[in-house]
């Protein structure tokens, strides 16, 4: 209700106040989106282009993450040596560092999923290791009793153990990798969304930009809520 | 046992800081990777040294550090106002915080060139797209301190014959103020690095401009003593709020 009333709000008041340089009716936005933005060929390959960096850079920092969390959290020493460590890098904003990425990996694909892996895989790191502490040695040491494999040990107990925090992780990682790419995309690119954002933003033609920016948001959303989904599927357990 | 094990853990920390920096320095003698990409150490030392004594140094970081004070006044004002405002009815509350929080989800990244479109690539552009940045967190943390009260210390306020402010002051404050103070710090960390990444992305002046420009010249030296002076400055303000933080903590043990 709030929201239909606020996109109201605003088409009467652009329609009013009519600043058409800086912010267009909703209902001019949509004719943008259906006469410019989907009919054209090359803006389209950009949004399916980053949305494969997001999910290249999402799928690489949740695997990175969870090797390199469960390497670091196995042991007592390797979490104390190893954690404050990651926490530093935690701690520094990434941003400063997208220029070097753009010089180590180019201007194309694979410097925004570079970006947005080094991103997303700290929060997943620094959750798996949490999730790794507070598990109870009662539990291992009676798996291990009962002839359980290493593997299994994982699969059966420390995995279930720590899936509230490494979905956590999952949620933060996805917000982080969306930010990383767009970041980048908007840094430096030759024919991304970072592309025709700017160039959109630069003519003064608000209603296609718009119209971009809301299939973007779509998108994070619709991203931001299939992580949210399965994170309820495989926590439900839990609070049965 | 517990002090050898911290003391191991202690010297593999050292080892590695030491590896990292060894590995660095040979790469840059022998430049096994482009200097291009990692100049040798001496030299981002060298240029670390040169850059501090320039005024342009100091005039660009002054730029950043007034956009992320503007950006952070604005955000904790409207921040905390707004989230307050919000938790005194709780259907408001009940209506708002998922609206807020939902839209806390979307990127404000996304935004970013319609702050460039309404506000300039001046300052004011950063200012708006840093304090959007740390007005959510804050706004939530607020919105989930003073709601999370417990209506029976507010009814034995009353009960009590407090005034408004004497409730406010004595109950509401003291309880929603450790929550709040963790959305003020995550919002001070999150409009820093927004700030940041709005002037590497598009802007005239200030530290995350001077960066990118480092790296479009092609001198890494200097771009990255300046990323030294960042991470620096991220790491040494990231101390003191711990620091902050644990002391109230501390505060607010007394009181129970």
């Amino acid at each position: 209700m709030i929201v239909i009333g606020v996109f109201l709000l605003w088409e009467i008041w652009t329609r009013v106040a009519g600043n058409s340089e800086l912010i267009a009716p909703p209902s001019s936005i949509l004719r943008a989106l259906f006469t410019e933005i989907l009919p054209d060929a090359r803006i389209r390959n950009a949004i399916v282009v980053a949305l494969f960096e997001i999910l290249s850079a999402y799928a690489m920092a949740v695997a990175g993450g969870l090797a390199i969390g469960v390497a670091i959290g196995s042991t007592n020493l390797s979490r104390r040596a190893l954690f404050p460590i990651v926490l530093l890098l935690y701690a520094i904003p990434q941003v400063v560092l997208l220029p070097l990425f753009t010089l180590g990996f180019g201007i194309g694909p694979a410097a925004k999923i570079a970006f947005g892996f080094s991103h997303g895989v700290l929060p997943v790191i620094v959750n798996v290791v949490a999730g790794m502490r507070n598990m109870n040695p009662i539990y291992l040491d009676a798996a291990r009793a009962m002839g359980a494999r290493r593997s299994d040990i994982f699969r059966d107990v420390i995995f279930p153990n720590m899936v509230g925090n490494f979905f956590t992780g999952l949620r933060l990682a996805m917000t982080m990798t969306l930010l990383g790419v767009i970041l980048a995309e908007l840094y430096v690119s030759t024919a991304g969304i970072g592309y025709y954002t700017r160039l959109l933003a630069t003519t003064f033609d608000p209603a296609p930009l718009f119209a971009l920016i809301g299939i973007l948001t779509a998108m994070a959303i619709g991203l931001n809520e299939m992580v949210r989904t399965i994170e309820r599927r495989f926590t439900r357990w839990k609070t049965q | 046992m517990k002090d050898i094990s911290s003391l191991s853990a202690r010297l593999i920390q050292l080892g590695i800081f030491a590896i990292a920096i060894t590995a660095w320095f040979v790469i840059g003698r022998t430049g096994a990777i482009a200097p291009l990409f990692v100049p040798p150490i001496d030299a981002v030392s060298q240029a670390t040294i040169v850059l501090v004594q320039t005024g342009a140094f100091w005039s660009s970081v002054r730029v950043t550090l007034m956009t992320i004070a503007e950006a952070y006044a604005i955000a904790v004002m409207l921040g905390i106002l707004g989230g307050y405002a919000v938790t005194r009815s709780r259907f408001l509350t009940d209506v708002l915080e998922p609206l807020v929080s939902g839209l806390f989800a979307i990127p404000i990244t996304l935004f970013f060139p319609l702050f460039i479109l309404g506000f300039g690539i001046g300052a004011e552009s950063k200012v708006a797209y840093g304090a959007a940045y740390g007005f959510f967190p804050i706004a939530l943390n607020t919105i989930a301190g003073f709601a999370g009260v417990d209506m029976r210390f507010l009814n034995a306020a009353r009960a009590m014959g407090f005034s408004a402010a004497g409730t406010f002051r004595h109950v509401l404050l003291p309880a929603a103020f450790p929550v709040v103070f963790t959305g003020l710090r995550i919002g001070f960390f999150i409009c820093f690095a927004s700030v940041l990444g709005g002037e590497t992305i598009s802007s005239l002046a200030g530290v995350g401009r001077s960066i990118a420009l480092a790296a479009e010249l092609m001198e890494p030296a200097r771009m990255y003593a300046w990323i030294a002076a960042v991470v620096a400055v991220a790491l040494l303000l990231n101390k003191m709020i711990s620091l902050i933080e644990s002391r109230m903590r501390g505060y607010g043990g007394n009181g129970n």
